[in-house]
This record gives structure tokens, sequence and C-alpha cells, in this order.
């Protein structure tokens, strides 16, 4: 039985994509609110946690997900884990979000 | 290496423990089960397998780079004969061979 | 619905990233973490500018520097970051820096399997094939496969070490000096250091300029 993740010698893996893309914004400020949140300083969480919520996601979601769409569910679930925000206060804010985008 | 306690020392054979316990675990699924040589120590780190669970990882253990033929690991390998995989290792999950 | 596209409602894979609907998600989260006093938004831009600074640059003036300075070498190889400090690259972060020197019977590749530790204190942020499943899949079977795809195949004489970043140590490869260099200068030197190189994918070459 293997993890998700655990990919050295997955089957079926075929040739490498070699294409490679510019980080939007949002990919960039992801990475660094990982980098705040686990570092020495704030130690709000650690880079293994982190690792850990990426590995508890489904195999689909797993192999379909972007890179930092893997990093924001994983921020995610540890931020509600610990009690810091809520999944109701996230569906606010992201609705909130949308309103203004649309300008309402 | 002052402050350091470690089982098994460079040159030494060890196998990987087998079994897929659950929780955060740094040891690839390729190696388990196989048999390679100790490279290295790299020092003592705290454990993933609690820290990713909000643990505090100690005791720290010692981290091994261990050596594996390729030929070894994979039944079909294309490579050259002489070619090795190096893992980076906790004790806990390695054995005298 | 305004789609960017001709081809039909899936967005091209360039696009996703821009059109992901975690982008919002991931502002929503930034939000409410400044509103709780988790972070400021200006750690968030300065830790971003950080982040934007580090180039594979740095690992290549490394590199340069220890090709033409075996001194420096030796350093390098037991103090990476320390050696980095010389050269005013900043490596300090609590991952560990390991170098690994490829010489005329070694050469060292570097993965991943498990996620996509890199050592981006040298190297920057790591390229999306770095961080792919068939990369992180077939690096530790097939090295040699890969390395073909990317243009570079060695004889079996040499050994290939895939060094597969499984812990707290991150691995940076010393590829080796292309012939015919010695008369360039480091810094001409450093422009031949390639990332790839530094993963060992690609090993870095040098052709001398065409005379009239």
């Amino acid at each position: 039985m293997r993890g998700v993740h655990d990919r050295g010698g997955w089957p079926g893996a075929g040739p490498i994509d070699r294409a490679e893309h510019h980080l939007e914004d949002w990919e960039r400020r992801t990475d660094a609110m990982v980098q705040l949140l686990s570092s020495p300083k704030k130690a709000v969480t650690r880079v293994d946690e982190i690792r850990r919520a990426i590995e508890c996601l489904p195999l689909d979601q797993y192999e379909f997900l972007s890179y930092y769409e893997k990093w924001t569910s994983a921020l995610e679930t540890l931020m509600i884990e610990k009690g810091i925000v809520t999944r109701d206060e996230i569906e606010r804010k992201v609705a909130d979000l949308e309103r203004k985008e649309r300008g309402d | 290496m002052t402050g350091v306690t470690a089982t098994f020392k460079p040159g030494d054979p060890v196998r990987v423990l087998t079994g897929s316990p659950p929780g955060h675990i740094r040891t690839p699924v390729y190696i388990r089960g196989k048999i390679g040589r100790v490279e290295a120590l790299h020092g003592m780190f705290g454990n993933p397998e609690s820290l990713a669970f909000g643990g505090d990882g100690l005791p720290k253990r010692s981290l091994y780079q261990v050596g594996f033929p390729q030929t070894e690991l994979w039944e079909r390998y294309t490579g050259s004969p002489r070619d090795t995989l190096y893992v980076d290792i906790y004790e806990h999950w390695l054995e005298l061979a | 619905m305004n789609d960017h596209t001709e081809h039909g409602s899936e967005p091209h894979a360039h696009e996703r990233h821009r059109l992901s609907p975690y982008a919002r998600r991931s502002e929503a989260i930034a939000a409410l973490l400044i509103e709780k006093g988790m972070l400021t938004k200006e750690e968030l831009r300065r830790e971003m500018e950080t982040m934007a600074r580090r180039s594979p640059a740095d690992g290549a003036r490394l590199v340069a520097r220890a090709w033409v300075d075996p001194a420096f070498k030796s350093r390098l190889a037991a103090n990476p970051k320390a050696a980095a400090a010389e050269l005013g690259i900043d490596a300090t972060s609590y991952a560990e820096l390991v170098i690994v020197e490829n010489t005329e019977r070694l050469h060292h590749l570097v993965v991943c399997t498990l996620c996509s530790c890199y050592p981006r204190t040298l190297l920057g942020i790591p390229p999306d094939w770095y961080k792919s499943l068939p990369y992180r899949s077939r690096a530790v079977t097939d090295p040699r496969g890969v390395m073909k795809e990317f243009g570079l195949e060695l004889p079996d004489s040499v050994e290939v070490r895939v060094l597969d970043s499984t812990a707290d140590m991150r691995y940076l490869v010393v590829p080796r000096r292309p012939p015919g260099t010695d008369h360039l200068t480091e810094e001409e030197l450093a422009q031949l250091v390639t990332r790839d190189s530094m993963i060992g994918v690609a090993n870095p070459e040098y052709s001398a300029p065409a005379h009239a």
C-alpha cells in the first residue's frame, strides 16, 4: 500500500513535459505564505504538516491539482485544524472577494 | 560528531524495514525491504512522523544516507550495472543486514 | 463565457494556473491571516521579493568559484552555507545543504520522489518538470532515460547516482567543467553553469566561438 505522494517507480509514467510556466502572483503569494508560516520565527505550522496535509488528498485530486493548488488546499486544512480560521470564514471571504471583483 | 547517538556507521549493510504504517512516512515504498549500504551519517533530526501531526519530533533520530545498487531495486533496470540510488533514511527504518 | 481559448471550454494548461479557483481561495486565506495578525502585508511582500531574487545564478557562481579555486571547493563541500556567504549568498534556512561533485566516473541526478524538495536557497523555485509526477517516478527507475530526454547520454562506465531527497538534506550538483575553458573568466564560467546541470539532467557545455 503506498501513499498517493510516494511516486518513485509509480507505474505508467510517460515522458517529461519540460514546459515551464511563470508563476502567477497568487502562486508566489501562496509560496510566500507557506514560507512565512513555517519559518522558525513564526512557527505557525511546519513543512512536515503541509506535506502531510497534501498526502491526505484523494488520488484524483493529488494528480489533477497543480502544485500551488495543492499547497492552498493544505494551508486551508491546517489553518482550520489549528483553529486559526474556520471553513465558514474562508467561504465568506471568498464570497466577499468575488463581490468586490464584480464591482458589487 | 559530538552528541550524536548512532547505531550504524558508514559501510554497514542495512535492510530497510517493511510494512506500511499509517501517517507521514518519509521512507519511500520502493526501498522497503531492500538491502543497501550506509554511505554517511548526516546527523540527528526531528522525527517527521511526529512533526507532521503537531508533535515535537523528539527524540531526534539519526539520519543516514544509504546507497543501493539500481539492479537491486528494479527488476528490469536498463541502465549501467554501476548505477546506484541513494536515499536519506531515519534510523528507526533500518536494521543491520 | 470568456475562456480565452479557441478550442472549447477547457482552459489550456498554461491558463489553468491563472484562472484557478484556488487563486481566490489562497487570497482569502491570506486576507484572513492578515486580519488575525498571523502575517502582515509587509511581511508577505518582503518574502515574495526575497524569493524573486533567488535564481540559479547564485548556484552557478558557487560552481564557477569551485572550478577555479580548489580551496574554495573544499570549503564549499565542508560547509556550503558558509561558503555561499563568502559570495554574498544567503543560504540560511532550516534545510541542510549537501554539495556533490560530478567526476569522470560519477554523475549525480537529484530528485524528490515524495514531494519537491529542492535547494531553493541556491537555485530559486524549482521548474515545473522537477515537481512533475513523471520525473518523480522515472528519475529513480530510469535516470538515463530521463537524462536522454534532456539531451544527455553517458557511457555505462560512468556511475549514475540518483539522490532522492527524502529528508532535511538538499542536494546541489557541482557539474564537471567543460574542456577548452581554461581561458574563461570566473564570470564567463558561471554563464555556462545551467540550473539543469546543478540538478543533474544536463551538463554544462562550451563551444569556442567560430573565427571569421
